[in-house]
């Protein structure tokens, strides 16, 4: 027990590092794309630190309790996701059966929090993101779901154990070396991309016509820690990509370079992706993941019961 | 029919300036919008008045921070026409080579704003560093990069030496090759299609009705453009092209903005390679008594001044006309009916301008049509409040 709780204590402190590091990460090569400099390393760190010396502000149409929790929701959803796969990682004889699907649905938690908070906060923009937010979310999930069974197919892993994945890979190779397993990455970091709320899907906060929808009302600590979260998504999405797709997180020399290398790729295909499309509106986007990645995702679901 | 009402504005990222749409939505559906303009009002108008003929050419650059060309140009040529001044040969040259660098400069700022708009930060800051390149072609032309105070009356203020032609024509083709690139980027990018095209739609039938102007009726099939039309400085002693698209939608008016770029850059090269020797400027007496107009195709379309003298120093009246004024009010055709989420960029295309616009707002009542406030009850307004303050404080 006292070590799952290590575990956990330790895994959402490095995520929390890991996380505003990838966001340094993602502000230095969206600001080289577009010929600027960037900040410095510890910018993102700075940046939640000043936010948590402000004052907080809650409008008076807002719901007080819903918008106040609704950050906490989100950050401790994230610490447990993280907490899992660091588990999954560290220790994988101690993981429990189902940690994937637990991981799923506390993933779905930081969507939901902004939904929650931004319909708490009273205002019409933080209303038309939560509405945004919410068709995103069921645009994503089916997809990401049927691409992250896909795995569990090559894995023959029913046990929706995540070590056992990780197992499976560690004896025969990533499952995104296969050619069902390659259809299905690429579905899942389409999902990733709008599950972090990054153009092309970031409707829901659109700044130039919503204004930041969901978090428009959001000021001082609870936007602290709502980029905080946010930030450890940068980290725990990529993780749980690697642990599926990729070979799993190695944590041993020279394993790690492999990690790291991956860990970097997805990163870098976040970051361009956000950098070279515009917004799409939000029924283009469910568009995109029904029509085009589900179908491609059953596709890789079917190659992968044939063998492929 | 539930409706939410939505503002964007007065103040809202889309717009650097003060404005104000109050969108009726149901859904994300824009069901209605009214159009809320005129938080700006600086009296250039009155100011004027109270100028020298040669004054004022200062004064109205500063209505806009872009078109700080064509607005006293406008005013120049009403008050040229005023005094039948012919400007010498060079000047007119030299006017045209800043307005067409004041255009370049104008639409990269709204390709990158666009952009910026649509959440593609990579072409805002690619158009704007593009743009630098004009900017610094400004400064060495004008000695400025915004308000250029290049033409004045009779002539133009500062002459473009010879020497100055090859390092403009270095330029232009440089930023040549780096534009055809941005709008292969822009016009042939898919996603960009799926957010532009069919957007917004401007008819033909409803940008004739709402009388717009410049690029934005261009992109709607009416190809005016008072460069053309009724020529002034040097364009009808050049080749250049009048760009027009069918759709009126946003793709259209991006597509017609990037193709000007390549006509203003023909322009600029013609313009230096043919640059007359001669003076630049005439000698100015007394303006008559007298009315004029001058009219000047800016960046976003006719800019409008009318002139009257009754052969004192300053003018008697001078009125303004930006071509945001009458393209503005267009975006109702343009925007109700659409999803919320298209009409920011719809708002956008047109590249309105509020400080060229705003003059003055008048409040009627909506059933009688009376005046709600007087100017005395404004003063009393005022007076009262700053009272209330001084009691608060």
């Amino acid at each position: 027990m006292a070590q799952a709780l290590g575990i956990f204590v330790a895994g959402t402190l490095g995520t929390m590092v890991l996380g505003l590091l990838s966001k340094w990460f993602d502000r230095k090569l969206t600001a080289r794309v577009q010929y600027r400099v960037g900040p410095p390393l510890l910018q993102p760190f700075y940046d939640i630190l000043k936010l948590l010396g402000k004052e907080t502000l809650v409008p008076a149409d807002a719901r007080r309790s819903g918008f106040l929790l609704a950050p906490l929701v989100g950050l401790s959803a994230t610490a447990v996701a993280a907490g899992i796969l660091w588990a999954s990682a560290v220790n994988p004889a101690g993981a429990f059966v189902g940690d994937l699907i637990v991981l799923l649905y506390v993933l779905t938690l930081p969507s939901l929090s902004l939904v929650v908070g931004g319909s708490a906060s009273g205002n019409p923009f933080g209303a038309v993101g939560a509405s945004r937010e919410i068709k995103l979310l069921i645009a994503y999930e089916l997809p990401l779901i049927t691409a992250i069974v896909t795995a569990l197919v090559h894995a023959e892993a029913w046990s929706f154990r995540l070590a056992d994945l990780a197992a499976h890979q560690a004896a025969h190779g990533p499952i995104a070396a296969s050619l069902s397993g390659a259809l299905a990455l690429l579905v899942s970091l389409f999902c990733i991309q709008a599950k972090l709320g990054l153009v092309p899907f970031d409707t829901a906060e659109a700044d130039t016509e919503l204004m930041g929808g969901v978090l428009v009302e959001y000021s001082g600590p609870p936007l602290a820690l709502i980029h905080l979260f946010r930030a450890m998504l940068l980290a725990v999405l990529p993780m749980l990509l690697i642990t599926v797709f990729l070979g799993g997180i190695r944590l041993s020399w020279p394993g790690i370079l492999g990690t790291l290398l991956a860990y970097l790729l997805i990163l870098v295909f976040v970051v361009l992706l956000r950098n070279t499309n515009p917004r799409l509106r939000i029924d283009q986007a469910v568009k995109f993941f029904w029509l085009l990645l589900f179908p491609i995702a059953m596709l890789a679901l079917i190659l992968a019961l044939a063998g492929y | 029919m539930t409706r939410t009402v939505l503002p964007i504005g007065p103040f809202h990222p889309l717009q650097e300036e003060a404005e104000f749409f109050q969108l009726y939505v149901d859904g994300e559906t824009v069901v209605d919008m009214d159009v809320r303009i005129s938080y700006n009002h600086r009296g250039i108008e009155d100011i004027s008045t109270r100028r020298t003929f040669d004054q004022v050419p200062y004064l109205v650059e500063r209505v806009c921070g872009i078109c700080s060309a064509s607005h006293p140009l406008a005013y120049i040529q009403a008050v040229e026409e005023l005094a039948g001044i012919t400007p010498p040969e060079r000047s007119l040259y030299l006017r045209t080579i800043v307005n067409e660098l004041e255009r370049l400069h104008s639409h990269l700022l709204w390709v990158g704003l666009a952009g910026h708009f649509l959440g593609y930060n990579t072409v805002f800051m690619w158009a704007w560093k593009y743009r630098e390149p004009v900017l610094d072609l400004l400064e060495a032309t004008t000695g400025s990069r915004i308000n250029y105070a290049n033409a004045k009356i009779g002539g133009s203020r500062r002459d473009i030496p010879n020497e100055l032609a090859p390092r403009i024509l270095s330029v232009l083709s440089e930023l040549e090759g780096k534009l055809e690139m941005l709008t292969g980027a822009v016009l042939d990018d898919y996603v960009l299609h799926l957010r532009t095209k069919g957007v917004g739609v401007l008819s033909r039938e409803d940008a004739r009705d709402y009388c717009v102007t410049g690029p934005t009726a261009r992109a709607s099939g009416i190809a005016i453009d008072v460069r053309r039309d009724d020529p002034y400085a040097a364009y009808d002693r050049i080749e250049w092209n009048v760009i027009s698209a069918a759709e009126g939608d946003v793709f259209a008016k991006a597509k017609v903005r990037l193709l000007e770029c390549f006509e203003s850059i023909k322009i600029i090269r013609q313009c230096a390679r043919q640059l007359p020797e001669g003076p630049i400027e005439v000698p100015v007496a007394a303006i008559p008594p007298g009315e004029a107009v001058g009219h000047v195709e800016a960046p976003r379309g006719e800019t409008f001044h009318y002139v009257v003298s009754d052969g004192g120093p300053c003018p008697a009246r001078h009125k303004v006309r930006a071509p945001s004024y009458v393209n503005i009010p267009s975006f109702k055709a343009a925007c109700v009916g659409q999803p919320l989420a298209d009409v920011t960029i719809a708002l956008a295309a047109v590249d309105p301008c509020y400080s060229c616009t705003e003059r003055l707002a008048v409040a009627l009542d909506a059933r009688t049509r009376r005046p709600l406030y007087t100017f005395d009850d404004l003063v009393r307004l005022s007076q009262e409040k700053t009272a209330r303050l001084a009691r608060e404080v």
